[in-house]
């Protein structure tokens, strides 16, 4: 299996398997409507309206296309939630990616921005969305350039807005840039955000976004790489889909890895099968690590996922195996330590990340992940104390109470503990910030017992800044 | 004497006629706000509140939650180094120190030129790409510290003009639905029935799912 890199697409690796999402790619005018309707671009909507609208949801749910956001829930199951009878519905969609090391739907929106509009069309027909939003990130100026270029040549050609291809079906597509703020991409926030308030996520229930969503009216949030998979579908069919992958994790996924590979990149994975020693070690994807180097540690699924280690490395990209096994699939992101990690203030990068997300309306995860930030820094700058580690856990617990899902460390006897957790937070930010600390000091004890000491906060009056490696630790920098 | 230009003026009427309720049009126009002024003060609040039919108050709160807004004027150069993860384990501690000393300020300091602003950011969607920063939201990717002095270079030299506009304008295409193709926003309470291609007639009754 031969592999390249795509000039135009920084990141994105091309290899033999099969492609869905990333099918234009190699074009360098990827993103042009010219080359869309040249490469079967509209199709899957055209396929779709000279079906009923029950029909084409039918169709999705038997693909079995999973959410690809994070919680990788069925998305044609998402869109039979909408209570009967209550209108108007609304499409809102989910481009306000953000997660720690997934880098995928960036991808999507600049190099095929007609694919993701097509799947919000297919959507509105199958389930009467009357209105779509499409949230951008604020961040990405790219995108957000390429989306509006999309929609406006889309709606001129008349593929969005009144009449769609000469039927009774119209809708209207708005793009909606965020303003930087993480915690949006949890989906209450979002509508929250969408309504022009401060983005703090919603109690579920009542506002189970396909019951109670924008406007208090019925709402499906779909990811983009969830919607940009349904022209695909519609064009091919739903056996032709699940026939790539398993039962379960039809299709294909994007994955993003990152770290210390030798060639990090995004890749288009088949679903299921595909193994993370494949992904890491495999010469079509990552092709191993730096020379000389072992690998110590990986993140399976976004900076809010618990870590593994070398003994999960067969696992496929299949939820149903990585449950049981203590972590989550997540948005699509693995993220690589080699044996030169410094697993402490590795940890530290991510949970600092969640404190400073963190919306402020839990005050377990406000308080808590501000006092995992500052007492894991202590234990990185080597003025933490034994006690210090209790205390990690003491807060962590406060968050997430009970176990908190773990790997099994099968040197140490240690079984794993499955997915998920409990959470004392509305949402996922609180124990997104506890994961990485449980994670490292669960499998990595050795590196924080030996960073502290009895009495060494004393020293805290001496060298404020404290030290790792020689370097000074910023406040706002980590050295790993 | 209003804040907005009169040019922003019909923008901020276009923007707020896309959604069915005024006040989703709020961050989309502190956007606006922020490109026409480099930053959001307190009259465009004010102004914005009576656009979307708010208090200025609401709007400072909607405005101080997201971090791109920035309530004070920044450098003409918002320089944003990413500092997690992915950027960390491929050097981004070394990469912000480097840009601290290069530009004799401290993270979230502004050059006393008024040029450039360093902040810190968060995970930036380009991991693969580590260590990354944005200028004014414009990427480079795979920084080291001699390729971070020469696009500092070249930013102070105006290089990068026509690339990276100064601080506040964000996307330079916009969305413009032309009215004969746009369906139109209603109001939620102006809508009591499924959309007319789930109607009976249509052979779709009730409503899918």
């Amino acid at each position: 299996m031969a592999s390249y890199t795509v000039a135009h697409a920084p990141g994105f690796v091309a290899n033999d398997a099969p492609r869905i999402v990333t099918q234009r790619f190699d074009h360098p005018d990827s993103y042009t409507l010219e080359r869309y309707l040249a490469t079967g671009g509209y199709e899957g909507i055209r396929a779709a309206l000279g079906r009923s609208p029950q029909d084409v949801h039918s169709e999705v749910r038997d693909a079995t296309l999973l959410g690809r956001g994070g919680a990788g829930f069925p998305a044609g199951v998402k869109w039979g939630f909408c209570p009967p009878g209550v209108w108007p519905r609304y499409l809102v969609v989910n481009g306000d990616e953000s997660e720690p090391g997934t880098y995928k739907d960036r991808l999507l929106m600049e190099l095929d921005p007609h694919q993701l509009i097509e799947g919000c069309l297919i959507a509105c027909y199958a389930v009467g969305l009357s209105q779509c939003f499409l949230y951008i990130r604020g961040e990405m100026v790219l995108a957000q350039e390429r989306v509006a270029q999309a929609l406006n040549d889309a709606y001129a050609a008349g593929w969005v807005g009144r009449n769609i291809c000469g039927t009774e079906f119209s809708v209207d597509i708005v793009l909606h840039s965020g303003a930087g703020a993480y915690v949006v991409g949890e989906e209450t926030a979002l509508i929250e955000s969408l309504e022009g308030n401060r983005g703090m996520p919603r109690l579920k229930p009542p506002f189970f976004p396909a019951a109670v969503g924008l406007y208090g009216q019925p709402t499906i949030v779909n990811n983009v790489e969830t919607l940009a998979n349904l022209p695909w579908i519609l064009r091919h069919g739903a056996s032709a889909f699940t026939a790539i992958g398993t039962p379960t994790s039809p299709g294909t996924r994007m994955v993003a890895v990152s770290g210390h590979v030798n060639r990090a990149g995004v890749y288009e994975i088949t679903n299921g099968t595909t193994t993370f020693r494949d992904l890491i070690y495999g010469d079509d994807y990552c092709g191993g690590l730096r020379p000389g180097r072992e690998l110590k540690a990986f993140v399976p699924g976004g900076g809010s996922a618990p870590w593994f280690t070398p003994a999960q490395l067969d696992l496929p990209f299949e939820a149903s195996q990585i449950g049981p096994q203590g972590s989550m699939l997540g948005s699509g992101a693995v993220m690589v330590m080699d044996d030169t990690t410094d697993i402490p203030a590795a940890a530290l990068t991510l949970t600092k990340f969640y404190a400073h997300e963190s919306c402020g309306k839990c005050v377990p995860c406000r308080e808590g992940a501000t006092w995992l930030e500052r007492i894991l820094r202590r234990v990185c700058n080597g003025t933490g104390t034994p006690r210090d580690l209790d205390l990690l856990f003491e807060v962590g617990a406060t968050i997430s109470p009970g176990e908190f899902p773990h790997a099994g460390v099968p040197e140490r006897g240690l079984e794993p503990k499955p997915f998920p957790y409990q959470m004392t937070t509305i949402c996922f930010v609180g124990p997104s910030a506890y994961a990485p600390v449980h994670s490292a000091m669960t499998l990595f004890p050795e590196e924080f017992t030996a960073r502290v000491a009895p009495n060494a906060h004393l020293d805290a009056q001496v060298a404020p800044g404290g030290s790792v490696n020689g370097g000074p630790i910023s406040e706002v920098a980590v050295r790993v | 004497m209003s804040f907005f230009s009169d040019e922003n003026r019909a923008i901020t009427r276009e923007i707020i006629g896309r959604y069915p309720k005024p006040r989703s049009a709020m961050i989309p126009l502190l956007h606006l706000a922020q490109s026409q002024a480099g930053w959001v003060s307190n009259e465009a609040m004010v102004e914005i509140g009576e656009l979307v039919g708010t208090t200025s108050v609401e709007v400072l709160g909607t405005c101080s939650f997201y971090e791109m807004f920035k309530r004070e004027p920044v450098g003409k150069y918002l320089v944003n180094v990413c500092v997690t993860m992915s950027c960390a384990l491929a050097g981004a501690g070394e990469l912000m120190h480097h840009a601290e000393e290069r530009l004799g300020v401290r993270a979230g300091g502004t050059t006393p030129d008024g040029m450039f602003t360093l902040a810190p950011a968060e995970c930036q969607a380009a991991c693969t790409e580590a260590p990354c920063l944005q200028v004014n939201y414009r990427y480079r990717y795979r920084m080291d510290t001699e390729q971070f002095d020469q696009l500092i270079d070249d930013l102070a030299a105006g290089a990068l003009d026509r690339e990276i506009p100064s601080h506040g304008t964000t996307a330079r295409i916009r969305q413009h639905i032309p009215p004969d193709r746009a369906v139109g926003a209603v109001p939620p309470s102006g809508v009591h029935d499924a959309p007319v291609w789930l109607a009976p007639s249509n052979g779709a009754a009730g409503g899918a799912g």
